[in-house]
């Protein structure tokens, strides 16, 4: 056969070969591996979550729990209304930030300040969640001696600011240098050219960013645990402390009531739903623009 | 432009007006941009003078105290950060090997047609909200590891090995809290190993695969040495986000601020210490130590984060131009 | 063209007695698009052969079906035969990576390991199959100076590959094909990427391979292949896109006498 491989051929190319299959094999062993604790962590949120939907999970507030005495569950309305307040706001606040600042870094890219911007927004997008939280709390807190809902919107804004930026600028560099010479020839400024050609062909992506930013925010629970602190009643009041969904899973956690332990994991099940859902979303609606 | 004694066209007059506008948008894309900037500096200002009292206190021996007594006002950081980094390097050292195998699998090996899914997958994991993963150790994983591992080996080795001593009271430790923690960095290192490994030119992998060798072969042989930079660099980018990470650390880590030996043992990370304990404070000197430990924390991170960029830039520099 | 309509293919190469290679019906496919139409074709042993023609006559993809590259493309097909002395190396049991160091390759743009020394790069082959250390040392320098690269580079055997210039890693790639010591050797377009002088350099240590292995060199430098090659074979594209060899012989017929109006039209630079 064609073994040509010096003279001790077959027991060295025969490693070779055992060598070639058992690396293979790890690599997709290792991610067979990977999909374990996301299908075992899927599964068992779906499974825990869907028990405690109900038509008073989505109605009801916090109703208190007492040992031994049975009584309705109540629900966690007060914490979809208050997580809709926070992040909604933290949207606000942060969209028109991150969009211009990324229009910026796309348009006049070159340059130290650029630069000086990218290093600070990668910074920024690098910071542990609950360093954020920590300087809402010295800044609004502390000089207000109030937990409040404003002032995890505002530590959830500056997390999602640089996942707006990057993506904008990512986007915008994506509109092809022959839009704007076209409309360069026909002698539109450049700030008319980047807000009546160039945005308008990035707006899908820009939305998209946003989206994906609004998705995560509304998962982070460390930066609110310091700012929004909690409330168990249903409050519109963003100025007061507030309930959100994941803060509600983690106190529901920690409770020895299997009642609020069930609501929790109803909690978890709304957040991984939307989280997962919008991801797998923006993909596909990448996947369709780029095709 | 020269249009001395024609009229000028009203076109041409509207062209003129607006391209007036051109600095003032400039302007106002600038100062957005530069809030950016002024949020950072923001941030580690106010982290800064929030910290005062604390680092008039303790200085910089604050990195090095032990104790951590709220009510008698002692304050230091050691215990934290070594259950920071502890729990860190647990995660690390568990997540690399299987994140870079990912890596390669998804960059030279799946079928074309898996490596979408797949790869939509393992990013997955990286969205799960850090709080589930926390509910998820606290729920099932702890239960599990305490019967099945922590009580069987401490029982069997704990005497000998200091790391693996008992005994085991409520499961949360340093060990599971990085095995949680490698969990959730493993996609960060299995995305970057899968894009770095796949900006390697194809005429790298030709030379090998010419010359007759294995898959395998042409992997550690041309893929993994011009990539190196950059794997390192995911790992590094996952290792900050392990020492960041708060919430899931919180729930299992047992919040102790304590250092043991005992890898079973509850243990505390900076950032569970801050989460636990900030929204109840009773003296400024106890908040201003936690807001100090925040400010640590942000530098080990930054630190970390710098290294991984300027690994992965140099991989991404180095295969050229294509962004 | 509508005078004289183009004939059969005319090949004329050497009787199977005298190939290393032979293909029969040899067809390559990328999906379902056909690459290269049915090709049959013998290739002489320790000869020089050229493929020439336009681009897009696929003389790369019938290269890299040689020593089974072509199959590592995505959705890349193969049919058909290709005997190495009488075997086919499509058979069944017939494992690419044994095959690969019968037959070595050497590619357009000169591509040594960017991460390996000169010395490394030539023994990279020995150091896969298990050569100690110790033992690769000769054959480096062996490889290195049938490859003409010894003297300029005896010095600095540990330096980076990518110290060299364009020519003398050219001429490091040719050595690290020598060092696992092949059989037939191909070249696809191994000179593009030089200035002249590299070039000519590279064409000098081709003909000089000649004496001890079998050479299969793709160019679309017509020049090229009338001073360094044997036989020569002509592709071009066919009206379904797809490459077809029109014509094979010996290089001065070719050139002097082709039986084929397309290979007329494309040697006297009518059409391409």
């Amino acid at each position: 056969m064609f073994d040509t491989v010096a003279n001790a051929a077959s027991v060295r190319y025969r490693r070779r070969v055992w060598v070639n299959r058992l690396m293979l094999g790890l690599t997709i062993g290792s991610t067979a591996v990977a999909l374990v604790p996301l299908v075992l962590i899927l599964s068992y949120v779906v499974r825990q979550g869907v028990g405690a939907l109900s038509v008073g999970f989505f109605t009801e507030t916090f109703r208190p729990v007492t040992i031994g005495v049975a009584g309705g569950a109540g629900g966690v309305l007060h914490a979809i209304v208050g997580s809709a307040l926070i992040v909604g706001a933290a949207l606000l606040l942060a969209t028109p930030l991150g969009v211009l600042a990324g229009i910026y870094l796309a348009e006049y890219r070159s340059g130290p300040a650029a630069t000086v911007i990218r290093f600070c927004t990668d910074v920024l997008s690098a910071m542990p969640s609950i360093v954020v939280g920590v300087t809402a709390y010295v800044l609004i807190v502390q000089r207000t001696r109030q937990f409040s809902g404003l002032a995890g919107s505002i530590a959830l804004a500056v997390l999602m600011v640089p996942v707006i930026t990057r993506t904008t600028e990512e986007i915008l560099q994506l509109v092809p240098q022959s839009m704007r010479e076209a409309a360069a020839a026909l002698g539109a400024p450049r700030w008319w050219t980047t807000l009546t050609v160039v945005l308008p062909a990035a707006l899908g992506g820009i939305a998209t960013g946003v989206l994906l930013a609004m998705a995560r925010a509304a998962g982070e629970t460390a930066p609110l645990l310091v700012t929004v602190l909690g409330n168990n009643q249903l409050t519109f009041d963003i100025f007061g402390p507030m309930q959100a969904l994941p803060l509600l899973a983690y106190r529901y956690t920690e409770q020895p009531f299997a009642v609020l332990n069930e609501q929790a994991w109803g909690a978890a099940l709304i957040l991984v739903v939307l989280v997962l859902g919008t991801n797998i979303l923006v993909r596909a609606l990448t996947r369709r623009r780029a095709g | 432009m020269i249009a001395t004694g024609q009229p000028v066209s009203r076109s041409h007059r509207l062209r003129r007006r607006l391209r007036h506008g051109d600095v003032p948008f400039r302007l106002l894309a600038a100062t957005f941009a530069f809030v950016v900037v002024a949020l950072l500096v923001a941030i580690v200002g106010v982290a800064w003078d929030g910290s005062a009292a604390a680092r008039e206190a303790f200085g910089l021996r604050f990195l090095t105290r032990t104790a951590w007594n709220p009510v008698a006002g002692e304050f230091g950081a050691l215990p934290a950060i070594y259950g920071t980094i502890v729990s860190s390097a647990i995660a690390l050292l568990l997540a690399a090997p299987p994140g870079i195998m990912i890596g390669i699998f998804l960059s030279d090996l799946s079928p074309a047609r898996l490596r979408g899914p797949l790869s939509l997958m393992v990013e997955l994991l990286a969205a799960i909200p850090s709080v589930v993963y926390g509910m998820w150790g606290i729920f099932v994983f702890i239960p599990f590891f305490r019967g099945a591992i922590a009580e069987p080996v401490s029982r069997a080795l704990g005497d000998t090995v200091p790391f693996l001593a008992g005994p085991v009271t409520v499961g949360r430790g340093l060990l599971v809290a990085g095995i949680i923690l490698a969990i959730m960095i493993l996609p960060t290192i299995a995305a970057v190993s899968r894009d770095v490994l796949s900006v390697v030119p194809t005429h790298q992998r030709e030379a090998l695969l010419a010359l007759g060798a294995t898959r395998w072969e042409v992997i550690r042989h041309a893929l993994l040495p011009y990539a190196r930079a950059g794997i390192v660099g995911g790992m590094m980018l996952g290792l900050g986000r392990a020492l960041g990470e708060t919430m899931a650390a919180t729930m299992v880590i047992g919040n102790t601020p304590r250092i043991d030996p005992s890898l079973f043992q509850p243990a505390t990370t900076a950032a569970s210490l801050i989460a636990s304990q900030l929204p109840t404070t009773n003296t400024e000197l106890h908040s201003s130590a936690l807001v100090y430990l925040a400010l640590v924390l942000f530098l080990i991170t930054l630190l970390a984060n710098s290294i991984a960029r300027l690994l992965v830039w140099r991989v991404a520099g180095a295969a050229g131009g294509r962004r | 063209m509508a005078t004289t309509p183009p004939t059969a293919p005319a090949i004329r190469m050497p009787p199977t007695s005298e190939a290393h290679l032979v293909l029969e019906g040899l067809t390559l496919r990328y999906g379902a698009r056909i690459a290269v139409a049915p090709t049959t074709l013998t290739i002489p042993r320790h000869r020089v052969t050229a493929i020439i023609g336009p681009s897009g006559a696929g003389k790369s993809t019938l290269l890299r079906a040689l020593n089974r590259l072509h199959e590592t493309v995505p959705g890349a097909g193969v049919d058909g035969r290709v005997l190495l002395d009488g075997e086919d190396i499509y058979g069944l049991g017939v494992d690419p990576i044994l095959l690969r160091r019968r037959v070595g390759m050497v590619f357009q743009q000169p591509n040594p390991l960017l991460t390996r020394s000169i010395a490394e790069n030539v023994s990279i082959g020995l150091e896969l199959v298990g050569m100690p250390r110790r033992e690769r040392a000769a054959t480096v320098e062996w490889a290195l100076r049938r490859a003409a690269l010894w003297d300029e580079v005896r010095d600095r055997l540990d330096h980076p590959a990518t110290s060299l210039s364009g020519g003398q890693q050219q001429r490091l790639c040719i050595a690290r094909t020598l060092a696992v010591r092949p059989e037939v050797i191909l070249m696809d377009e191994p000179a593009s990427a030089l200035d002249p002088i590299a070039t000519s350099r590279i064409e000098d240590l081709i003909r000089e391979l000649a004496s001890e292995f079998t050479v299969v060199i793709v160019t679309h430098n017509m020049q090229q292949a009338a001073r360094i090659a044997d036989y020569t074979v002509f592709m071009t594209p066919n009206e379904d896109g797809a490459g077809e060899v029109v014509e094979a012989g010996p290089t001065e017929e070719i050139f002097t006498a082709p039986h084929n109006q397309r290979t007329e039209d494309y040697i006297t630079g009518r059409f391409g």
